[in-house]
C-alpha cells in the first residue's frame, strides 16, 4: 500500500471510532440516570479516561519512534553520495530540470531551488499519485532523495501557489530501467 | 459553582451592549453566507460546472481565505466577550473599536482584491505579493496588508482590554490559567472556564498577531523599497506562526460557548478540574510551538524544528480527545437531554473538532506530509474543524441568544430540518476534500484535470446543502436577534427549558 492509502485507512478508522463514541453517548443521552447510576457512570468515565490516556500515550511514543527513527528528510549539509543528481529550478511558470531522465533502482538527489517566488516541486507517478515533494524556495536549495522503483513518465507539478500560472506549471520527467536489464 | 439557569441575569444584553453584540453577529452570519457562496463558486469551478477564469478564481480564493478567517475571528471574539464580561470588566469601547477596525480592514481587503486584483492569498507568502505578473500591483498588495494590519490591531486591542480585566481580578495571567493548581491545592470551583480559555487565547494570539504584524510591515517595506530583500524562509516562519495561531484562536474562543452552555442544556454541572487546567496549560504551549508543521517540506529548516512540528501536532490531540471532547460526552451521557438547536450544535461542534484533527495530525507527520502536503487533504481537515466544529459553536450561541428572546430554546420544525441538512452537507463536503487529498489532487488550483473532477462534483453538492442550511440559519438568527427583547425574559430556569 502506498502511504496515501495507509493514511486514508488510519484516518477513516480514527474518525469512525470517534463517531462511534459520539453515537453511543448520544443514544444513551435520552435515558435518565438516577443518583447511583450517575455516580457509577462518573466512576466508569474516569477509569475509561485513564485507559484512553494510556492508549494514546503508547500510540504517541510508538508512533513517533516508528515515523522518526529513520528521519524521512535527508541531511541538507554535506554530500549525499547519490549516484544520480538532478538540478531543479522553478520560475514563474516553468521548470528547468537537468537531466530530465533518471534510472530506477538507485537513489536520485534532487537539488531544488527557485528563481523568483516559492514553488512546490512534486513528483507524480504515472498512475497520478504523488511520490514525493519538496519546496522550491528562492535563496535556498532543498535536497530531496528518492529511489524510483517503477519506470515511466512522471509528472512534475507545482504544489505551492505561485500566481495565475500555478496550475499549468507542470513538466514531465522520465524514469527508465538501468541499461542491460 | 455557577448555577445552571438557562438564561442568567448577568448574561442579559441591554442597550449599547446588545447593539454591539447584534452588530457582530449579524455581520458575521451575512459574511459567512457571502464567503460560502464564494467557496461554492470555486468548488463548482473545479468541478467544471462553472466557468471561472483563473485570475478571478485566485481573487475569490484570496477573498474566501481572508474573509472566512477574519469573520470567524470576529464571531468567536463575540463569543469570548459574551461570556467573559460576566467575570471581568470589559470595556465596551474596546469591543466596538475592534468591530470598527475589522470593517475598515475588511474594506481595504475587498478593495485590494476586487479593484486591485490582489490574488496572493491570505497567507501572502513573500515574495509573491510583489510578483503579480500583471494580475495585481504591489500597491494592491500593500492595501491588502494594511487591511490585515487594521484587523490585527483591532484584535490586539480587544485582547489587551481583556487581559487588563483578567489581571484586575486574578492578579496575573498565570493565575488566571490556574497554573497554581496544576500540581496540587484545592481548585476554586468558581474559577471560570471562560477565564482560563480567554487567557490562553490572549497569550498565544497576541504573540501571533505581533509576528504577523512584523511580517506585514516587513512586506510593506519590501513593497516600498524593493532593494530591501527579505529572507523567504524567515518570512514564511513568521507568517505561519501568525496564521496558525490566529485561526486556532477561533477554536479556543468558540469553545467557551460549549463550556458555558452545554451544562445548561444537559442539566448537569460541568465542573472545572485538574485535567481541564492541565489541558489548557499544555494547549497554550502547543499552539505557540506547533507552527513548524506548516514548513515540513522546507528542508532548509533546521531538523529540530520539523521534529517539534510533528511531536507537538501529535501532542495537541491529547487535550482535545482526552479532556475537551471526552468531558463534553461525559456531561451528556445519560443526562436525559431534550435536544434543541443549541445543544445539537454544541455536540456537533465537539465532533467536528475531535474528528477533524485526526486527518490534521496525520498530515502533521513528516513522512505523510511528503505525499499529502498542499493537496486537498489540507482544506479537508481544516474545513472539518472550522465548518463543522467552530462554526457550530458560534451558531449554538446565536441560537441560544435568540432562544432567550423567545423564552425557549429554538426547536422549530424548520430547525429540525435545517440541522441534518447542514450536518450531511458538511460531511459530504469535507470528505470529498479528504478523498481528493488521498488521490493527490492539489489544493489551490483553478484548473483541475478531468481525473479530479469527480470529488469536485461530490464536494459541490455537499457545499450546496451547507449553503442552503446556512441561508436558513442566517435568516432565522437575524430575525431572532432583531426582535425586541420582551419583558420578563430573565431567569427562565432549566425546568422551563426542559419542560
Ligand atoms: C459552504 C461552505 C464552504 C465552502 C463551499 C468552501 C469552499 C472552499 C474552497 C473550494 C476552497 C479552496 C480549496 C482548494 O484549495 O482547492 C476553500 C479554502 C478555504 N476555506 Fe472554505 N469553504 C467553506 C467554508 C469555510 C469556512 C466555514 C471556513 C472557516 C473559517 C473556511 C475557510 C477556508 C480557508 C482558510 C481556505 C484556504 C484558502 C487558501 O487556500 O488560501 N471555509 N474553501
Ligand atoms: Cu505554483
Amino acid at each position: 500500500m502506498i502511504v496515501q492509502d495507509v493514511v486514508w485507512t488510519i484516518a477513516l478508522a480514527g474518525m469512525g471510532l470517534i463517531a462511534l463514541g459520539f453515537i453511543h453517548v448520544i443514544v444513551q443521552a435520552g435515558r435518565p440516570a438516577d443518583e447511583t447510576a450517575a455516580a457509577r457512570s462518573v466512576h466508569t468515565a474516569h477509569t475509561l479516561q485513564a485507559w484512553l490516556f494510556v492508549v494514546l500515550l503508547v500510540g504517541f511514543i510508538a508512533g513517533s519512534w516508528a515515523t522518526l527513527h529513520r528521519f524521512p528528510i535527508p541531511p541538507q549539509h554535506g554530500a549525499l553520495d547519490a549516484k544520480q543528481v538532478v538540478d531543479v529550478a522553478g520560475r514563474m511558470w516553468s521548470w528547468q530540470i537537468t537531466p530530465a531522465t533518471v534510472r530506477t533502482g538507485s537513489a536520485v538527489e534532487f537539488r531544488v531551488t527557485s528563481g523568483d517566488v516559492n514553488h512546490g516541486f512534486a513528483l507524480y507517478a504515472p498512475d497520478g499519485r504523488i511520490v514525493t515533494q519538496t519546496q522550491a524556495m528562492p535563496g535556498y536549495t532543498n535536497k530531496l532523495l528518492h529511489t524510483f522503483d517503477r519506470p515511466g513518465t512522471y509528472t512534475v507539478q507545482c504544489l505551492e501557489y505561485c500566481g495565475i500560472g500555478h496550475a499549468p506549471m507542470t513538466t514531465t520527467f522520465q524514469v527508465v530501467a538501468p541499461e542491460g536489464e | 459553582m455557577a448555577s445552571l439557569a438557562m438564561y442568567p441575569d448577568d448574561e442579559r444584553l441591554a442597550g449599547a451592549a446588545r447593539a454591539a453584540f447584534n452588530l457582530y453577529m449579524i455581520t458575521a452570519v451575512v459574511l459567512f453566507v457571502l464567503m460560502m457562496l464564494i467557496g461554492l463558486t470555486m468548488r463548482m469551478a473545479q468541478a467544471t460546472w462553472l466557468n471561472v477564469p483563473p485570475a478571478l478564481f485566485y481573487e475569490l480564493l484570496s477573498m474566501h481565505g481572508a474573509g472566512m478567517v477574519g469573520t470567524m475571528s470576529l464571531a468567536t471574539t463575540a463569543v469570548m466577550w459574551f461570556f467573559l464580561r460576566k467575570y471581568v470588566r470589559l470595556r465596551l469601547w474596546a469591543f466596538v473599536t475592534n468591530y470598527v477596525l475589522f470593517l475598515l480592514g475588511a474594506l481595504c481587503v475587498v478593495l485590494s482584491i476586487f479593484s486591485g486584483g490582489y490574488g496572493a492569498l491570505w497567507t501572502f507568502l513573500y515574495p509573491l505579493p510583489i510578483h503579480g505578473m500583471g494580475m495585481w500591483t504591489p500597491g494592491s498588495s500593500a492595501l491588502f496588508m494594511v487591511g490585515n494590519l487594521l484587523i490585527g490591531v483591532g484584535s490586539l486591542l480587544f485582547y489587551l482590554d481583556a487581559a487588563a480585566g483578567i489581571i484586575e481580578v486574578h492578579g496575573n495571567l498565570g493565575r488566571a490559567l490556574g497554573l497554581q493548581w496544576l500540581l496540587g491545592g484545592t481548585i476554586d470551583p468558581d474559577h471560570p472556564k471562560a477565564v482560563v480559555a480567554g487567557t490562553m487565547v490572549i497569550i498565544s494570539n497576541s504573540l501571533g498577531i505581533l509576528a504577523g504584524a512584523v511580517a506585514l510591515v516587513m512586506s510593506l517595506v519590501n513593497i516600498l523599497y524593493p532593494e530591501v530583500v527579505l529572507d523567504a524562509l524567515v518570512a514564511k516562519n513568521l507568517i505561519y506562526w501568525f496564521g496558525h495561531q490566529y485561526i486556532n484562536a477561533t477554536i479556543y474562543m468558540g469553545v467557551i460557548a460549549v463550556y458555558e452552555l452545554l451544562p445548561r442544556y444537559t442539566g448537569r454541572p460541568y465542573p472545572i478540574s485538574r485535567p481541564f487546567l492541565w489541558s489548557w496549560a499544555v494547549s497554550t504551549v502547543f499552539v505557540i510551538t506547533v507552527f513548524p508543521h506548516h514548513l515540513l517540506m522546507d528542508f532548509a529548516q533546521p531538523r529540530w524544528l520539523a521534529i517539534t512540528g510533528q511531536l507537538v501536532s501529535w501532542g495537541a490531540g491529547f487535550p482535545v480527545f482526552l479532556v475537551t471532547a471526552y468531558g463534553a460526552l461525559t456531561n451528556l451521557y445519560r443526562s436525559d437531554i431534550r435536544w434543541t438547536m443549541p445543544s445539537r450544535l454544541l455536540i456537533l461542534s465537539m465532533f467536528g473538532w475531535a474528528a477533524g484533527i485526526v486527518p490534521a495530525i496525520l498530515d502533521g507527520t513528516i513522512r505523510n506530509n511528503l505525499v499529502m502536503h498542499n493537496t486537498q487533504w489540507v482544506p479537508g481537515h481544516f474545513h472539518f474543524y472550522l465548518l463543522i466544529g467552530v462554526l457550530s459553536m458560534v451558531l449554538a450561541l446565536m441560537f441560544h441568544v435568540i432562544g432567550r428572546r423567545a423564552h425557549a430554546p429554538p426547536n422549530s420544525r424548520a430547525d429540525k430540518l435545517g440541522f441534518p441538512v447542514y450536518l450531511m452537507g458538511g460531511l459530504v463536503f469535507v470528505f470529498a476534500f479528504l478523498d481528493a487529498g488521498h488521490l493527490s489532487v492539489p489544493r489551490r488550483m483553478a484548473e483541475h484535470l478531468p481525473a479530479w473532477t469527480f470529488t469536485d462534483k461530490i464536494g459541490s453538492i455537499g457545499a450546496m446543502l451547507v449553503v442552503l442550511a446556512m441561508l436558513y440559519f442566517t435568516i432565522r438568527i437575524m430575525a431572532g436577534l432583531l426582535k425586541a427583547p420582551s419583558a420578563g425574559s430573565a431567569g427562565v430556569g432549566i425546568a422551563d427549558a426542559a419542560g
